[in-house]
């Protein structure tokens, strides 16, 4: 009787798929190329919300309507929005392939991480875009200093 | 770190208690490791509550200005000091993880000490200036 033997320490079955995307390739590659860009990104957004002049104090509508309304700080904002948002969802994803054991906690906790994503994604997208300084009836001293010259 | 590995048979590089230490176990590699996560963590659930409260500019003036004025209270001044100290260590940590994976990972613990300095001249710079704006407001 023979029978075979496979070789010690050949590759698991992985080999049946031949060909398509490395996602998780893709992703160590966007993590670290986001990372770059978002120090940037988020070092210039606490700079400029929490160093400069009275900082977190002179947080209100009318700062937020001074910068909603400034393309530069528009794109700066959106594509913050969208590389942190992925960049920590798929960070998020590292850590229940980590830590959750079974395949049910691991699926439920993935598709929560995806919606929660996806949703404030769109909703951060939508309130740069949509976002009127000079909203109809609201007391002169809570806009921006330019809405009264509308 | 010493590489003793060689003077010592399998059996008691696999049951030592103290391994000689590899890039993420033990020391300087892990702890960077570990906290990398966990700030990872904290700033993913803070940028989820960051979005809703900066979504209520589309609500009204109003509604904005109340949820910021929380941000301005002392309390959540010294959260800002530990979301802050987080987001400065995960980010040049961050970059030490790209340096380590392109460059060469044989100067990783010396760029831990690297990102340790670089966390407190930065906070150093932010923590005073910050305090200030909270409590003289
Ligand atoms: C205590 C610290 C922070 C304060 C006081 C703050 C304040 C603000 C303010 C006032 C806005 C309105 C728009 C603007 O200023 O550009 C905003 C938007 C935003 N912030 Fe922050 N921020 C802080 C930390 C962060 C951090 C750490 C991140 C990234 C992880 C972040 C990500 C964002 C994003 C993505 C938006 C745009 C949201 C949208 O598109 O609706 N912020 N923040
Ligand atoms: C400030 C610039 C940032 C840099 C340079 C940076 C860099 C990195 C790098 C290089 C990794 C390692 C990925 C790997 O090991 O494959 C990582 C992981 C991670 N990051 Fe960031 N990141 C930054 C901002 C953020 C933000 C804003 C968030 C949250 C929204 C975040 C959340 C995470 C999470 C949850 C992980 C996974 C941690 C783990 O696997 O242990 N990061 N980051």
């Amino acid at each position: 009787m023979t029978s075979t033997i496979e070789a010690p320490r050949s590759p698991y079955s992985r080999s049946t798929k031949k060909s398509g995307v490395n996602w998780e390739k893709w992703g160590w590659i966007y993590m670290r190329v986001s990372g770059v860009v978002l120090v940037v990104l988020i070092f210039g957004h606490l700079f400029v919300n929490l160093m400069i002049g009275e900082g977190v104090s002179a947080l209100n509508f009318a700062f937020v309507a001074g910068k909603l309304t400034n393309p530069f700080w528009m794109v700066w904002d959106i594509i913050m929005l969208w590389l942190a948002l992925i960049h920590g969802g798929n960070g998020m994803r590292t850590l229940v392939n980590d830590y959750a054991t079974s395949r049910i906690s691991r699926g439920i906790l993935k598709v929560a991480i995806l919606v929660s994503v996806v949703s404030l994604i769109v909703l951060g997208t939508l309130v740069v875009f949509t976002f009127d300084p000079c909203p109809a009836g609201a007391p002169a001293n809570l806009v921006a200093s330019f809405c009264t010259s509308l | 770190m010493p590489q003793t590995a060689g003077t010592l048979d399998s059996q008691q590089k696999t049951t030592s208690r103290r391994p000689a230490g590899t890039l993420y176990r033990g020391n300087t590699g892990m702890w960077s490791w570990v906290l990398h996560r966990i700030t990872g963590v904290a700033i993913f659930f803070f940028l989820l509550v960051h979005i809703l409260d900066t979504a209520l500019v589309r609500v009204s003036p109003e509604a904005y200005n109340a949820v910021i004025a929380q941000y301005q209270t002392p309390i959540m001044g010294l959260g800002e000091v530990a979301l802050v100290g987080a987001i400065v260590f995960h980010a040049f940590n961050g970059l030490r993880i790209i340096l380590i994976d392109f460059w060469n990972a044989k100067y990783q613990r010396v760029l831990f000490y690297v990102v340790i300095g670089l966390w407190v001249v930065t906070m150093l710079a932010f923590v005073p200036r910050h305090l200030i704006n909270v409590f003289s407001h």
